[in-house]
């Protein structure tokens, strides 16, 4: 076996860059795979994802687009029904509203309502969550939504690995994938590995973090508080596992079970609403398949049930902070209805 | 458009015998348009169509068995009876799909012609790529009045003209959107006035000749073709029927429906056959003996198809890498 250079294996870029570098690596692949979006072109869109990327693959290629969330989808679907994949992106989750029909009836539905006959492999990439004052119109999480419609993949990437390899497998899948991106994020570093088959299946969790009392799943921005939270934890002799299960649909369930084995306890994290958010899917997975794995009640820790707030102080009540999440695992701890041994 | 008119009666008795669950919305009185309308397309072409869309996929060459099947909700309909009536589609015939949603299709035609667009690039530089078979496409969506209210029309006719797409919008002036007349849903007249809001031609055609269709059509279709972008078509024409099978259309005025009936296309197209003397009598006579002969075929080959088991539900949600099923 070659020896990879450390330096190729352990770059450390930015979420930003790493999506950045899956785009490059999947255009340069595929010479017919487009990209379109509003201001992706010479701005590089508004959080600068797509710089660069005019100039490298030229206007034919990368498609700046007029406000038109509607048509933009309903272009990229119709494009990849004819064999063409596209990349578009809704500049805020927010604004997939706009775009409903044509992700829910049509997009979702292609391949059902053909029978089979027909696939559309394309990818709307979303830009979703809280950024500071950013309101009640660009600040949602709606990735519940999605989830709830049959023939959508729902992809939530957490750091600059997830979202670059998650991001090739999307854009490779022949599936329509929705691609959740936080905006907080963006600037968060990690090791990426290089080359261009650095592909995460879609369907698989990752354990974030080892533990052996709890099982403490998180996703998106909720992930690094969640990591925070169990380091945290940590000192008060409470051991927490971190999972992310990095995509929604389809969604990991051998893998929560693993982790549910070790440690017998659940706690969820969104930053959503929480009604009727996934985390509440999460939570009736786990009480239907693995209640016997089960030594507590299971617990969410979610968003409020409010629109999201324009005051930075608001805000950061509104969405579950460190301390929030560790004072659910606590509440977890002390609930544990069966001792370790007696289950 | 006699096999048109003929399809759509029968599908109408064949609902009362409770054959066909349902929808249907006839597509009566309009076949000049669909028809006229896909005689300007080649094999490369590709259509979105309607709710009322029948028409549209018989004249792009659509069975009637698989159509009549899927109608039938049994296993060998186009969509192996998970489409029916408003979701019939057929890639390989051009057709992206009927749509259960006013103007649903529009964006997603624009999308084909988008690929059609590259499809010119990828004959240029790689004239051995089968998609480069397609550099002379172009893609038409049919729609009604109703839909050219929608929002979805209007961000197509922008994207569309400003990317020079070649897109044939073509919208089915039927003067009623569900049960409104086009007076209260709409202050203009002529929906193709709406293409100079995007700098793009906007032609009428007398939507019940055939020929009128096919020529405003073609006009639309080498514009397309040679890069000069998209056209809006409105072709007048009108509905014989209700908006659905069942609907009474009573909201009409007698004398407005007895002045559409007396336009009727495939009258019209009869009389002007026979005065040029282009037919005969006996020659018609037989064309509507084999469509009788073939919706006759259609029918018992429908009838004989099986049901669906219902457990195939749970097929075709996703691509067979998950085993094409439903997942969480």
């Amino acid at each position: 076996m070659t020896a990879t250079p450390k330096a190729e294996k352990e770059r450390r870029l930015t979420y930003a860059q790493a999506i950045r570098e899956a785009l490059v690596e999947e255009m340069e692949r595929d010479p017919s795979l487009l990209l379109l979006g509003e201001d992706i072109g010479e701005p590089g869109g508004v959080f600068g994802v797509t710089q660069g990327l005019l100039q490298r693959f030229g206007a034919e290629r990368v498609l700046d687009t007029p406000i038109s969330e509607e048509a933009v989808i309903g272009t990229a679907l119709g494009a990849a029904l004819l064999g063409v994949p596209t990349v578009a992106e809704i500049m805020f989750s927010d604004f997939a509203t706009l775009a409903m029909d044509q992700i829910v009836n049509q997009a979702a539905k292609f391949r059902y309502m053909t029978g089979g006959r027909t696939s559309a492999p394309f990818v709307i990439r979303m830009v979703t969550g809280t950024a500071g004052a950013t309101a009640a119109q660009h600040s949602q999480s709606l990735e519940a939504w999605f989830t709830a419609t049959p023939g959508l993949k729902v992809v939530t990437a957490s750091t600059p690995a997830d979202a670059k390899g998650l991001l090739k497998s999307a854009i490779r899948d022949p599936d329509p994938v929705l691609f959740f991106e936080h905006k907080l994020l963006y600037n968060s570093r990690g090791a990426v590995p290089a080359g261009v088959d650095s592909l995460i299946p879609l369907g698989e969790g990752r354990v974030a973090r080892e533990g052996s009392d709890v099982t403490l799943v998180a996703y998106l921005y909720m992930l690094p508080r969640a990591l925070k939270a169990a380091e945290a934890l940590a000192g008060e002799g409470i051991s927490v596992e971190v999972w992310d299960p990095c995509t929604l649909v389809p969604f990991d369930r051998a893998g929560l079970r693993r982790s549910l084995e070790k440690t017998g306890r659940l706690v969820i994290v969104q930053e959503a609403p929480r009604r009727n958010g996934f985390c509440a899917e999460i939570a009736a997975i786990a009480a239907e398949e693995f209640f016997p794995l089960l030594k507590a009640p299971i617990k969410r820790v979610c968003g409020t049930n409010t629109p999201m707030p324009y005051a930075p102080e608001l805000e950061q009540f509104v969405i579950p902070d460190e301390e929030r999440i560790a004072a659910g695992v606590r509440e977890v701890m002390r609930n544990a209805v069966r001792s370790a041994s007696g289950s | 458009m006699v096999l048109i008119r003929r399809f759509e009666e029968r599908a109408a008795e064949l609902r009362s015998l409770g054959y066909i669950p349902g929808f249907l919305h006839p597509y009566i009185g309009q076949e000049a348009v669909a028809v006229g309308a896909c005689a300007a397309l080649g094999p490369h072409d590709y259509i979105t169509s309607t709710h009322r869309g029948h028409g549209h996929i018989l004249a792009r060459g659509g069975d009637p068995r698989y159509m009549y099947a899927e109608l039938f909700a049994r296993r060998d309909g186009y969509n192996r009876a998970k489409g029916g009536s408003l979701h019939i589609a057929n890639i390989e015939l051009g057709i992206i799909g009927a749509n259960g949603i006013v103007g649903g299709g529009i964006p997603i035609a624009v999308g084909a012609g988008l690929a059609l667009k590259q499809a010119r690039q990828i004959a240029v530089h790689h004239p051995d790529d089968p998609r480069a078979r397609r550099a002379d496409g172009v893609a038409v969506t049919f729609f009604g009045d109703g839909a050219s209210n929608q929002g979805a029309f209007h961000e197509s006719l922008n994207l569309a003209a400003l990317w020079r797409l070649p897109v044939i919008f073509i919208c089915e002036n039927n003067l009623y959107g569900e049960f409104t007349p086009q007076h209260k849903h709409q202050t203009i007249r002529d929906i193709a006035t709406r293409a100079s809001s995007y700098a793009i031609p906007g032609l009428i055609a007398d939507g019940n000749d055939v020929l009128d269709v096919y020529r405003v059509v073609s006009k639309a279709a080498e514009d397309a073709r040679k890069g000069r972008g998209p056209t809006l078509v409105e072709c007048k024409t009108y509905r014989h029927r209700g908006h659905y099978e069942g609907d009474m259309g009573q909201y009409r005025p007698a004398e407005e429906v007895a002045f559409w009936l007396e336009a009727d296309p495939i009258k019209n197209y009869r009389r002007l056959l026979l005065a040029g003397a282009i037919c005969t009598e006996d020659e018609l006579r037989a064309l509507d003996q084999a469509v009788e002969q073939e919706l006759e075929e259609a029918v018992a080959f429908a009838k004989a198809s099986p049901p669906p088991a219902p457990e195939e539900a749970l097929e075709d949600v996703f691509v067979e890498s998950y085993g094409g099923r439903a997942l969480l």
